[in-house]
C-alpha cells in the first residue's frame, strides 16, 4: 500500500526530503483520518472511470492482439487439410515437415530479433541483411584460412570473428542515429551498402566453402533426432530478447523512446546508450542468422541475408509492431516468423510456383498494418475523442 | 553488450535538500519563509532581454500564477527555474541551497517537477511504469532482476487514489486514458516523488472544460498537501479561481505581483500591456 511507510521505495522511506516537512508524512496522516488543514475540494464527480469502455476495449485489444495467432492457427489447419484431401497424410504430423519449418523460421527470426526491438523504438535497421551476409563470408573465411586446427577450434574462431565484425556495422549505425541524428531508414541504408560491399570483397565473389564437421553438425545435427540445433540455440537467445524486452529497464526504455522519445529524456533515460545498444543487438542477431547459414550449408555467401531481409521486417509488423514505434513484442515476432515460414514451405509442399509466396506474405503484410491502423482507431475511441 | 548499464537509470535514492525543511504541519503558513526565491535573475537571448531582473518568492502550499502576454519570459523564467536553462546573473534558491547551474535532472531530484504541456508520458505504458518511468522497481526471481509491475501499479493506484482519482485498469497503456486523467498522472508522479515545488505549463489548455475544472480541482489538493505551484496560464478566469498570488511579467520584466484578492482582471490585463508598472 501506498500509505505504509515501510513498502515504499528507499527514496520515499526516507524522509527528510521532499515536502514532507515534519517527517512524519502529514499529507498521508491526512489521508489517514487526521482533520484536512484546508477543506479539500470534493470532487463530486471523480474522474471518468474507465469501467463502461473497458470490457470492449480490452476486447477489441485482444482480438487485434490475437489475430497473428489465429492467423498462424489457420494457416496451419489450411495446410494440413490440404494434404489430408490430396496426399492423403498428415502435414504438420510429419516431424520431418516440421523441423524445415522451423529451420526456415529460424533463419528469419535471427535477422527480426534485434530489429524488433529497434522497430519498437520507432527506429528501422536496413543493414542487418548484409551483416548477415558478412559475418557469414567472414566465418567461412577464417575455418578456409586456418585448414590444420582442428575443426571445433577453428569453428569457434570462425563465429567469434564473424560476431566481431558484425558488431562493427553496428556500431557505426548507432553512432550515426544517436550522436549524428541521422534518421535510421538513411544511415542504415547507407550502411546496407557498405557491408553489401565488404561481404563481396571478404569473400572475394559470392560464396566460400567450408569442409568444417563442426560446423556441419552444428548446422544439421538433431538433438535426440528431433530438435534441429540451431532451433535451440535461436530459441535460447530469443528467450533473452524476451526477458531483456518485457521484464528490464532497457525493455521499458525502449517501448518509452518508442512511444514518445520525449518522455524517455525526461526521466533521465540515456537514451544515446539505448540506441548504441539497439543497433548492436540487431547487427548480434543478424550475425547469428549468418553463422547458421553458413554452417548449415558449409558455405559463406555475401548475399546470405538479402532475401531474409524483408522478410524478418514483414515478421516484425506482422507480430504487431507499428512502423510508428511504441509497439511489438519478441512473441509477436516468433508468430510472424512463422507465419512467413509456412507460407514458404507450405506453398512449396502443395506445389504452387515459388512466386506465390511473395505474392501471399505481400499480402498478409497488408492486412497487419490494416490491423495495426485499427488499433491506433481504437485507441481513439478509448479515449472519448474523435 | 551490456544490456543494462549501470548508470543508465537515475538513480532511486533520497533527494538531497540541503536547506532547512519548511513550516511543519499544514504548511499553509503564509509567513512561512520561501521555499524557493529568485534573486536579481537576467537572461538574454541575443538581443532580446528575456528576464530583466527578476525577484520572485514562493512559499510552501502557495499557489502562484504566472501572467503576461506572449514573449513575456514566463517560459524563460520557469525554464531557469526547472534548471533547463541557466541565468545570466543573479540567483536561484530552493530551500536555502543554490541550485542555478544544476542540470534539470538535479533540480528534479531535488523536489522541483515540471509538468510541461506534452506531459511527457510514454502513451504505450501503463500507468505504473508512467510514473517510475527512469527509477523503476525491480525484485529477484530466482536471482535474475525483474520489474515488478505489480508493485509499481500498486504504487500507482495509491497515488492516485491520493488525488482522489481511481483508475480501474492501471494494466492500460495512457494513451487510452482522457486528457484530464492523463494530467492527472504527470501530477500524482510529482506527487509520488515529494515534489516541493510543481511547475505547471498551461495545464488547463487543451482540456474540455470539465477536464479543466478537474485539473483545478488536483491543483488545489496538492496545495493542500503543502506543495507550491506555479503555474502559467493564459486564462485570468483560471487564475482568479486557483491561485493566491498572481506575478505578472511584460517583456522581461516583472510588471507587478498582487495577492489575489487585492487585484482584479481589469488591473492584471493593464499589468501586462505594461500600462501599470509597480516600481
Amino acid at each position: 500500500m501506498w500509505r505504509s511507510s515501510s513498502t515504499r521505495t528507499e527514496r520515499g522511506a526516507s524522509t527528510g526530503g521532499g515536502h514532507d516537512l515534519s517527517g512524519n508524512e502529514p499529507c498521508l496522516r491526512r489521508l489517514a483520518g487526521g482533520p484536512p488543514a484546508a477543506p479539500l475540494p470534493s470532487l463530486a464527480t471523480p474522474y471518468r472511470t474507465v469501467d463502461d469502455m473497458n470490457t470492449r476495449i480490452r476486447l477489441l485489444q485482444l482480438l487485434t492482439a490475437a489475430w497473428s495467432w489465429l492467423f498462424l492457427v489457420l494457416i496451419m489447419a489450411l495446410f494440413e487439410a490440404w494434404s489430408w484431401s490430396v496426399y492423403g497424410r498428415t502435414f504438420f504430423g510429419n516431424l520431418y515437415n516440421v523441423q524445415a519449418v522451423l529451420l526456415t523460421a529460424t533463419q528469419i527470426l535471427m535477422m527480426a530479433l534485434g530489429l524488433t526491438l529497434v522497430i519498437i523504438a520507432a527506429g528501422i535497421d536496413l543493414s542487418i541483411g548484409f551483416i548477415a551476409g558478412l559475418a557469414a563470408v567472414t566465418m567461412a573465411v577464417v575455418i578456409r584460412a586456418l585448414p590444420e586446427l582442428h575443426p571445433a577450434l577453428s569453428f569457434s574462431l570462425g563465429v567469434t570473428a564473424a560476431i566481431l565484425i558484425a558488431l562493427v556495422p553496428g556500431f557505426i549505425n548507432g553512432w550515426l542515429i544517436s550522436k549524428w541524428k541521422v534518421p535510421s531508414f538513411i544511415g542504415t541504408l547507407g550502411m546496407f551498402g557498405v557491408t553489401r560491399g565488404m561481404a563481396f570483397l571478404v569473400a572475394g565473389g559470392a560464396t566460400v566453402s567450408i569442409r568444417n564437421d563442426t560446423a556441419r553438425s552444428f548446422g544439421n545435427s538433431r538433438i535426440l533426432d528431433v530438435l534441429p540445433v540451431p532451433v535451440l540455440v535461436a530459441t535460447i537467445v530469443t528467450l533473452y530478447f524476451h526477458y531483456l524486452l518485457a521484464h528490464t529497464r532497457f525493455g521499458v526504455y525502449v517501448y518509452a523512446m518508442g512511444g514518445n522519445l520525449q518522455s524517455a529524456v525526461r526521466a533521465g533515460v540515456n537514451t544515446t546508450r539505448i540506441t548504441f545498444s539497439l543497433f548492436m543487438l540487431s547487427a548480434f542477431t543478424a550475425a547469428l542468422a549468418g553463422i547458421f547459414y553458413t554452417a548449415r550449408f558449409s558455405a559463406g555467401a555475401a548475399d546470405a541475408g538479402e532475401p531474409i531481409l524483408l522478410n524478418a521486417v514483414a515478421a516484425v509488423f506482422i507480430g504487431g509492431a507499428s512502423l510508428s514505434g511504441g509497439s511489438g513484442t519478441i512473441s509477436g515476432t516468433v508468430i510472424g516468423s512463422l507465419i512467413i515460414a509456412i507460407i514458404q514451405f507450405g506453398l512449396v509442399f502443395i506445389g504452387m510456383p515459388p512466386f506465390w509466396q511473395f505474392i501471399t506474405v505481400g499480402l498478409v503484410i497488408i492486412v497487419a498494418v490494416l490491423i495495426d491502423q485499427s488499433r491506433a482507431r481504437l485507441a481513439r475511441l478509448g479515449t472519448g475523442e474523435t | 553488450m551490456n544490456a543494462l548499464p549501470p548508470g543508465t537509470a537515475p538513480s532511486t535514492s533520497p533527494p538531497t535538500v540541503a536547506g532547512p525543511h519548511d513550516a511543519p504541519g499544514d504548511g499553509n503558513a503564509p509567513d512561512s519563509s520561501p521555499v524557493l526565491a529568485v534573486r536579481g535573475v537576467c537572461k538574454r537571448f541575443g538581443g532580446t532581454r528575456a528576464s530583466r531582473d527578476i525577484d520572485l518568492d514562493l512559499r510552501p502550499g502557495e499557489v502562484l500564477a504566472l501572467a503576461g502576454d506572449n514573449g513575456a519570459g514566463k517560459s524563460t523564467l520557469i525554464k531557469m527555474i526547472a534548471g533547463v536553462n541557466q541565468p545570466d546573473s543573479g540567483e536561484i534558491r530552493l530551500g536555502g541551497e543554490r541550485i542555478d547551474g544544476r542540470s534539470p535532472q538535479e533540480v528534479r531530484d531535488l523536489g522541483i517537477e515540471t509538468i510541461y504541456q506534452d506531459l511527457a508520458l510514454a502513451d504505450n505504458l501503463d500507468v505504473g511504469v508512467n510514473i517510475f518511468l527512469g527509477r523503476e522497481r525491480l525484485r529477484r526471481v530466482l536471482g535474475v532482476p525483474m520489474l515488478d509491475r505489480k508493485w509499481m501499479r500498486e504504487q500507482a493506484a495509491g497515488a492516485l487514489e491520493h488525488l482522489g482519482i481511481r483508475l480501474d485498469d492501471l494494466s492500460m497503456p495512457v494513451g487510452y486514458l482522457s486528457g484530464g486523467q492523463r494530467q492527472a498522472i504527470a501530477i500524482s508522479r510529482a506527487v509520488y516523488w515529494k515534489a516541493r515545488i510543481v511547475i505547471m505549463d498551461e495545464p488547463t489548455a487543451a482540456l474540455g472544460v470539465p477536464e479543466q475544472r478537474e485539473v483545478k480541482d488536483l491543483i488545489r489538493r496538492l496545495k493542500a498537501d503543502g506543495v507550491a505551484i506555479i503555474f502559467i496560464s493564459h486564462n485570468l478566469g483560471d487564475i482568479f479561481e486557483v491561485s493566491d498570488r498572481i506575478f505578472v511579467l511584460e517583456r522581461g520584466r516583472k510588471a507587478g505581483e498582487r495577492a489575489i484578492g487585492d487585484t482584479s482582471e481589469d488591473e492584471v490585463v493593464a499589468m501586462m500591456m505594461g500600462k501599470v508598472v509597480d516600481s
